[in-house]
Formats: structure tokens, sequence, C-alpha cells
């Protein structure tokens, strides 16, 4: 677009907050009621993290790249680029973090959960509960009707931020590649919100941003412990 | 100019809208609202009237069933009240497709008159998209073509002006908005021979009255005015104070008619097009080019106004 630095990301909001939270309501009412397995799936990532092992890893992983495969195919691709220019690009984003868990998780196993400093397993354990069991409440808790519930497993905030979670989870060694699109989405759609005067917007950048913190920080605490001379 | 059926038809209902002519047990049967003042468009003289519709953010519903019934019940609502140009570009998401299921329900309108707007770097990418947007209105063809923001300008103009030669379009325009690119825009105001110019003027955004509007006037080209309510946020301001009593003196009921007001009054302008997902507010707006307009003291003291509050 020429002279992009001109237009304000309220230029570019394609869409009113009614249509944009119509979208959930539409999604939810077409796949009810698959709801109820993404919840299980949630919890049973929960379930796995408690029991530990590489295979239970493996399995986290599988779960995340499945609801990411989902989320890109029936949510963004089906239904939210009726409405947002964007979204395919979106969908191609959420299609590589699929491949990029499959990866590093499946493969590589770096989703093993372990031990990690306590604040960083507390945040982690936070941020995955929180997807998996508050954030579908966001929805009636602002006056709006239930059927908007954003669910994780199908919409991208929550499976965005427990994806956040699992990682910070797996241990003080933090596989970077499957950070930066679960964070971008984040951002995007806190920028969204904002656009759209939102009360909450903040609150998906700032949890990612938290995670990515924290990650960071033990990161360079591990550093730091091993060179004992400095 | 030759009459088409559409002009007949018109003329008819303007004619009705002299209800005190006709029986008296008609004219209380079917009461008619004032129909809206036209003007014409200069390089053909046909008119169109004062007020007509955009569909940025509003028509973007994507498959909402109710949400686009809802859309179609605001166009019906507009051509009830004798509205005609509906605007629309490629960038609005859905909007395209929503404004084609609302005219296939409303059984085609023959009163249309069809904006839409290029918006794609390259000329074959240019008429691919032109012609994928004819689909989505399912019309036989755009009554006119504009290039959106200026993007790709020096290849579009010379394909639509070929368009328009060809019967494929009538008319061919070209949009900016927020006040940007404006010495580019007077430029091929100048230089080319543009039917229509699309530009952001209101109450307070009035960078226009300087050189486009009076450049318009000189070349003969028809103006659209968008964002007349600058997206809905010079409402929410206007809003909170009272209506001043003098406005009745023009007809106006509303803020939003105090603004459309203001912008149709210039004798620049030809058409302004607000955007709404109400039916009261389009019969409002539409009620803004009947009555009476503001004279260029008026004008002066509308803006004065606006410019304390
Ligand atoms: N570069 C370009 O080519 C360009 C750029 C900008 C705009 N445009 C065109 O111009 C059109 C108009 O501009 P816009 O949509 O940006 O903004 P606008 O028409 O200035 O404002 C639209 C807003 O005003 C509200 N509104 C409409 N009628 C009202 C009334 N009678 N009373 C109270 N509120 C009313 C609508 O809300 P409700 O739904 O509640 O009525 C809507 O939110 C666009 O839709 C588009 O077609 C073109």
């Amino acid at each position: 677009m020429s002279e992009w630095w001109t237009y304000s990301l309220r230029d570019l909001l394609l869409f009113s907050p009614r249509t944009y939270y119509r979208q959930f309501e539409l999604y939810n009412l077409e796949w009810w009621p698959l709801q109820l397995v993404a919840l299980a799936l949630g919890i049973a990532v929960l379930a796995l993290w408690r029991r530990g092992g590489e295979r239970a890893g493996r399995a986290i992983a599988a779960i995340l790249a499945l609801c990411w495969l989902w989320v890109a195919w029936a949510f963004h691709g089906q239904r939210y680029a009726s409405i947002n220019l964007a979204a395919g690009y979106f969908a191609w984003a959420f299609v590589a973090q699929a491949l990029l868990l499959l990866w590093f998780g499946g493969v590589r196993r770096r989703l093993t959960p372990a031990s990690a400093p306590r604040v960083q397993v507390r945040a982690g354990l936070g941020l995955l509960l929180f997807a998996v069991l508050i954030f579908p409440l966001v929805a009636p808790l602002q006056g709006r009707n239930w059927t908007q519930a954003e669910v994780f497993g199908m919409a991208p905030d929550p499976t965005a931020l427990a994806t956040l979670g699992v990682l910070l989870l797996a241990g003080a060694r933090p596989a970077w590649a499957l950070y930066p699109i679960p964070a971008a989405w984040c951002l995007i759609s806190g920028a969204t919100l904002w656009t759209m005067d939102a009360p909450d917007f903040a609150v998906v950048p700032l949890a990612a941003l938290l995670a990515v913190g924290l990650a960071a920080a033990a990161r360079l605490e591990q550093a730091g412990a091993a060179q004992p001379g400095r | 100019m030759t009459k088409t059926p559409n002009d007949i038809r018109r003329r008819l209902l303007g004619a009705l809208a002299a209800a005190p002519l006709l029986g008296p047990a008609m004219a209380r049967a079917q009461p008619q609202p004032a129909r809206p003042a036209a003007r014409a468009i200069p390089s053909s003289g046909e008119t169109i009237p004062l007020v007509g519709l955009g569909s940025w953010i509003t028509f973007n519903v994507g498959d909402d069933r109710a949400a686009r019934d809802a859309s179609t019940e605001v166009m019906r609502a507009f051509f009830q009240a004798g509205g005609r140009l509906i605007d629309s570009s490629p960038m609005y998401g859905s909007a395209q497709d929503v404004i084609g299921y609302g005219l296939k329900k409303l059984g085609r309108p023959a009163d249309l008159f069809a904006a839409d707007k290029v918006w794609i770097s390259g000329s074959g990418e240019g008429r691919a998209q032109m012609e994928r947007s004819r689909r989505l209105w399912d019309i036989p063809r755009f009554d006119l073509m504009q290039v959106h923001n200026l993007l790709s300008w020096q290849t579009h103009l010379p394909t639509l002006f070929s368009m328009k030669a060809a019967g494929q379009l009538r008319y061919v325009g070209i949009t900016t908005s927020h006040g940007r690119r404006h010495d580019e825009l007077e430029k091929i105001m100048a230089s080319r021979p543009l039917d229509f110019v699309q530009l952001t003027y209101n109450l307070v955004d009035r960078e226009a009255e300087q050189r486009l509007l009076p450049l318009a006037r000189e070349r003969g080209i028809a103006v659209i005015v968008n964002r007349p309510f600058q997206q809905g946020a010079l409402l929410d301001r206007l809003g909170r104070r009272p209506l001043p009593p003098w406005a009745a003196e023009i007809d106006c009921t509303s803020w939003a008619q105090f603004a459309l007001k203001f912008i149709i009054s210039h004798p620049a302008v030809t058409c302004a097009i607000p955007a709404t997902t109400r039916v009261d507010h389009v019969r409002e707006n539409l009620g803004a080019a009947a009555g009476r307009l503001p004279d260029q003291a008026m004008r002066a003291r509308m803006a004065a106004l606006v410019a304390r509050l």
C-alpha cells in the first residue's frame, strides 16, 4: 500500500466489533459439541504434563499441532477469512506452527516436561489453566452471549496462550523456534481488539510478553550459572 | 443524452412526489416522503441524488445470514427513500458479496448506480479484479469504476478509459481519503478526463475546499464525498450537544443531517456517501438531501459552530 505510514491501525480495521464477535458465535454453533472434545484435549495436555516423560511430551506436541491445524483450517480459513482479507496468511502461519510443533516436539522431543525455575513453572501452568479453563468465560464475563466463547483448540487466542504455557513448562532450555508465531499472533489479536476499543485488548499480548520474558530470563540465568567464574 | 427507462421511471417517481396534484385519496393511501434532491454529473448531465450509501465496515458481515438480511433491509430503505449510488471496493472484505446478495433479494433495483473500485497493482490483475467484483455484485456492468486510493493509477486509468469507450462501464473515477496525496490527485484531475473524483470532506476536514473542489468545478468532474461523519467520530462528538434551534431553518432534524447538508450544499459536491447498518439512519441520511440547503452565510455559521464545540 502506498504511503502506508499515513495509515493508522484503525484505518485497516475491516469489520465492526459486533461482526467480529459474531464470527465466534457462528463458528461455535456450527461445530457444537466439538468444544467439549477440545476442552477434553486441553485437560489431557495438563494431565500429560503432570505425568511427565518423553512420551507425554510427544503426545502434547501432537495435540497442540492438531489444534493449530484445526484453527488454521476451520477458524481462519473457513470463518475469519469471510471478513478479514489477511486471514489466509494467518491460516498459513498456523499451519507452519503445527509443523514446527511436530518437528521440535514430536521428533526432537523438545516439549518433554522438565524442571525449570519455579516462577517459570508457575507462569506456564497459570497460562495453560487460564487458556483452557478461564478464557471461554471472557465473553460471558463481558456481558456477551456465552455462544461467543473462545475455546482452546478451536479459537486462536487460547490456543496460542496454551502453547506458550506448554513451552514454559518444557524446561529451562526453550525451543525458541516455537515462540515467534504464537507470540506474534497474540500481538496481532491484541491490536485487533485495541482498534475495536475492546476493554480486554491488553490481556493476550501481555500474557505472551510474560511468557517470552520469563523464557529469556531463565535462559540468561542458566547461561550465568554455566559460567561460575563470572 | 438519450433517456433510459430508468430516467423515465425516476421522472415518474419525481412526479409522484408532487402528491397534491393526485387525487387526495391516493395521496393519503401512499404517504411519500420527499424525494432527495439530485445534482448533475458534469460529464453527462445525468443526475444522481445528493446522498448515496457507503459500505466500508458496515456491509462486511461475512456469510452471517442474519447480518446479510439486515444489510439488505438497509439497502431496501435506501432505494425506497430514493437513493441510487452505492459505493464499495474489493478492499472491503465481504461487502461486495453482501451488496450482491441484497440486490438479488430486492429484485435488482433498476435505480441502482453501482460504484466500485480497483485496488491492486498490475493491469491484467486490475481487469481480473474488476470482473470478480462485477460477479460479486452480480450486475451486467458498473456505472462507475474508481482507482482506489490512487493505487497504480498510471496503470489503471488507461484500462478504465478503454473499458468506458467499449461500453463496459459508464464513468471513470479515482479516490483518496483522509486528505492523503491531494497534490498528486490535483495533477491527475488537471490532466486526465475524469468523470468522478472521490475524497474526504466534512464539517472539520475541509482541506478539499482550498484547491480540489474548485478544480473539480472548473474541470467538470463530479465529486463523491467519503467519510462525511469521520466514520462516526464526528457525530459522537456533536451528539453530546443539542442541535441548535436555527438548524430548523435548513430543515435539519439531527446532527447527521446537519453534517450532510453542510457537505452537499457545496456547489462542487455531487454526492455524499455515508455508511450505516441501520434503517432509521439511512432514511435520516437521505432526508438530508430533501428540504432546504444552507446558503453561503449559513454554511459559515455551521462551520463556526462546529469549530467552537
Ligand atoms: N479511499 C476510499 O476510497 C474511501 C475511504 C473511506 C471511505 N470510503 C467510502 O466512504 C464511505 C463512508 O465513509 P465511512 O464509512 O468511513 O464513514 P462515515 O460514513 O463517515 O461514518 C459511518 C458511521 O456513521 C454512523 N452513521 C451513519 N449514519 C448515521 C446517522 N444518521 N446517525 C448516526 N450515526 C450514523 C454509522 O453507524 P451506524 O451503523 O450505527 O449508522 C457508521 O458507524 C465508506 O463506507 C466507503 O464506501 C472510501
